[in-house]
């Protein structure tokens, strides 16, 4: 790593741990001197609070932990934190986040750099506490940033990079990181943690400027603006969020030079794409099995690739057109579902749909629901749904959303 | 990094000697739409007066935040936030812990900054009850949190609460032909519940700006005491109560001289009655009847004698059969005639 010269104190190295992705986030919050954290109890993602619990204790992590009696005290005690000038986090999974979903609404609008981990979650009911998407796919719309990970490394230099981009005085929204439920949050891998000094030459201190809650600056934080103002502050957060895509470059082109990790496109993997006719898109830990598969029918000399989407929020709308354009048939892989939407398909395929209509080519878009509420997406699973988007490639008819793994 | 601190340091106030000691000072000012006679924005006025101006307050949804925050024209004087309806606790806890761990850890200059939290009765009785309850459990925190009680929702049209009483006419519970009282359900005790199940809060207190001096020294000796603190105020609604609003303190002061409002703090787990509350269970002063009270009031109007006869029982029990009068109740043949020590 050549890139490692460029470090102001060498002395100091990368630690290798064995580590679950719940785990890699609690170390980045101690990486990240977190001032405030907020805890309830919910599968998966309480595990976080754990690990945060554990350094609290052992004096590992210097930060207000409170443990509260709901997800929607959990996100309102943050909130407000953060308007007084403390780095926070915070999380949830499934129903929990439903029910903190009030104290969600109002955190972008606030201009809140929250940054939570969302152990992704079926909702209720029945219950089921396996992995699906809709928990966090449900702040898509309310000026979130919206991120998913892979492994336990990717949580944890996520996290890095979501308080950098969220606390970015351009940006100053909250994000959340979608972690799959047990795949991720419970499945340790070794983890490289990075000295905390690193950490601060790439992470600065929350500042919020002239938008502290403080004696010092007393300002009025969210009076009635009814219909004289709404419209204007909306779009300040549009701006803010557009902004966000600029301010997230410059933050993995920095962490490359700080950590000496790269994750080229920072808005999605592409694995062996170059040369394939077909490729299937998913988010999370859908990459294990898919990855296996494409390589086992790479070496039957199917051309076959995956790409795999991390920022959801901001949209890689142009990067991704760009490249979709260049194979003969799409499929993409939900691991979420929209009743009732266009094509009867999950949310990232509508999301894809409508980023492929301005494309300069619009391959065939084939919509694939997998693997909800946690049951696993296996090797057959994904050369079912290769074929399916082969056929689609060659002119064939296929229909446009199909339930993969489901028993008749 | 600054020294550390057990916990953020507290305001020295003391209790305000006489309404000519009371600072002219003015951190709840102009620019706010409330109604004629509003009690409560006299509640936020003398609140944030009596904490002075190095204070933070958090208001959640209700007519005290729809009222006084108009864009361009709020009246706070001192930095204010808004915070949902059923999370005055959590603002309040919230806040008093970013403060805490930015001071420990020298990001902020110690020193001691009140947190106020304020919610309605719907607000503080109802959704947001579990978040106060919590936040008084959090005892490394020092903030207060202030329930302003006109006993209805009423910034969305006169709705009935949790503290709303017995037979009120709200736009839920409007006198019928077939059910004359619609709201059948008697008034929460919440201090008397937030005091009695939080050992470990060191004040709660009921207060009416009627009596001005003592419900800012309530407040101060709140903002001063350490940790998470409680207090309930009754604020006459010339609007939801329906009544003439040149009588909002003569209302106040009648619901305490009938002893529908007591006067009470438990400070450090002593119940101390105060006012004109002290001079009734010391048999100095009668209770006047609820008649009163009730009569002055548009939303008893449909009330006949015998409704004002079933309110005056209710409260003659409150005072003559609960084991502390007016404040904990259950009756004192629970305890089998004993007297609690």
């Amino acid at each position: 790593m050549a890139k490692v010269a460029q470090r102001s104190e060498p002395a100091e190295t990368e630690r290798e741990e064995l580590i679950s992705g719940s785990e890699a986030i609690a170390v980045a919050c101690k990486l990240a001197d977190v001032d405030v954290i907020t805890a309830y109890p919910i599968r998966p993602y309480d595990t976080v609070m754990q690990y945060v619990a554990r350094l609290v204790a052992n004096g590992e992590l210097d930060c207000e932990y409170i443990v509260a009696e709901s997800e929607h005290s959990q996100f309102e005690i943050v909130k407000h934190a953060s308007a007084a000038g403390a780095r926070v986090f915070c999380g949830s999974s499934g129903v929990g986040w439903m029910y903190a979903f009030e104290a969600l609404t109002v955190t972008p609008a606030l201009r809140i750099p929250l940054v939570a981990m969302v152990g992704n979650r079926a909702l209720d009911d029945p219950g089921a506490f396996g992995v699906e998407h809709n928990d966090a796919l449900a702040v898509r719309d309310l000026g979130w940033l919206l991120v998913w990970v892979d492994t336990a490394q990717e949580a944890l230099d996520t996290a890095l990079i979501a308080w950098r981009v969220a606390e970015d005085r351009r940006v100053f929204l909250p994000c959340a990181i979608g972690c799959d439920g047990a795949f991720l949050t419970h499945s340790q891998s070794i983890v490289r943690v990075p000295p905390s000094s690193w950490v601060r030459q790439f992470l600065p201190p929350y500042n919020r400027g002239d938008l502290l809650l403080h004696p010092d600056n007393p300002i009025t934080v969210a009076p009635q603006v009814n219909e004289d103002w709404l419209m204007e502050l909306r779009k300040h957060n549009d701006e803010a969020m557009t902004r966000a895509r600029q301010v997230l470059r410059e933050a993995y082109t920095d962490f490359e030079r700080i950590f000496g990790r790269t994750y080229g496109n920072p808005f999605f993997e592409e694995y062996q794409t170059e040369d394939a006719e077909v490729v299937l898109v998913g988010m999370g830990t859908l990459s294990m099995p898919v990855k296996v598969a494409v390589r086992q029918m790479r070496q039957q000399g199917l051309q076959v690739g995956f790409v795999r989407l991390r920022w959801f929020r901001p949209f890689p709308t142009q990067e991704l057109a760009a490249t979709l354009s260049r194979f003969r048939a799409v499929g993409v892989i939900d691991r979420d579902y929209s009743f009732g939407s266009p094509h009867s398909s999950g949310v990232l395929a509508n999301e894809i749909r409508a980023a492929l209509y301005s494309a300069p080519a619009r391959p065939p878009l084939v919509a694939f629901i997998c693997g909800l509420g946690g049951r696993e997406v296996t090797v057959p699973n994904v050369r079912e749904m290769t074929e399916l988007v082969r056929r689609a490639a060659a002119g064939e008819p296929v229909e446009s959303t199909y339930w993969i793994g489901i028993r008749q | 990094m600054a020294e550390a601190i057990a916990t953020t340091p507290l305001p020295t106030l003391e209790p305000f000697k006489g309404v000519k000691k009371v600072p002219l000072g003015e951190y709840f000012t102009s620019g706010h739409r409330t109604c004629q006679g509003c009690e409560s924005a006299l509640v936020m006025r003398l609140m944030v007066k009596a904490a002075g101006p190095r204070t933070i307050v958090l208001g959640s949804t209700g007519c005290m935040y729809v009222a006084n925050t108009t864009y361009y024209s709020t009246s706070w004087v001192v930095p204010w936030m808004h915070t949902q309806l059923g999370s005055s606790g959590s603002a309040g806890l919230g806040t008093a812990a970013a403060l805490r761990a930015l001071m420990r850890k020298g990001k902020l200059p110690t020193e001691p900054i009140n947190v106020i939290a304020f919610c309605g009765d719907g607000g503080g009785a109802d959704m947001g009850l579990s978040a106060i309850s919590a936040a008084l459990t959090h005892t490394e925190y020092n903030f207060l949190i202030l329930l302003y009680d006109n006993e209805s929702y009423a910034n969305t049209d006169i709705q009935l609460s949790g503290l709303t009483p017995y037979g009120a006419h709200t736009t839920f519970s409007p006198p019928g032909t077939a059910k004359r009282i619609l709201h059948q359900r008697w008034k929460k005790n919440v201090a008397g519940m937030l005091a009695a199940g939080h050992p470990s809060c060191r004040y709660v207190a009921t207060v009416c700006a009627s009596y001005a001096v003592e419900m800012m020294n309530r407040v101060r000796k709140a903002l001063s005491i350490g940790g998470p603190t409680f207090i309930h105020s009754l604020d006459p609604c010339p609007k939801g109560w329906d009544y003439d609003p040149m009588l909002s303190h003569e209302l106040g002061e009648l619901a305490v001289e009938c002893g529908i409002w007591p006067l009470y703090e438990v400070e450090d787990h002593k119940l101390k009655l105060y006012g004109r509350t002290k001079g009734i269970a010391q048999g100095r002063s009668k209770r006047r009847p609820v008649r009163d009270y009730l009569v002055r009031q548009g939303r008893f109007a449909h009330f006949t004698d015998d409704d004002i006869d079933y309110f005056q029982a209710k409260v003659d029990e409150m005072w003559e059969r609960w084991i502390i009068p007016g404040v904990i109740p259950f009756a004192s043949e629970i305890t089998n005639g004993r007297s609690p020590d």
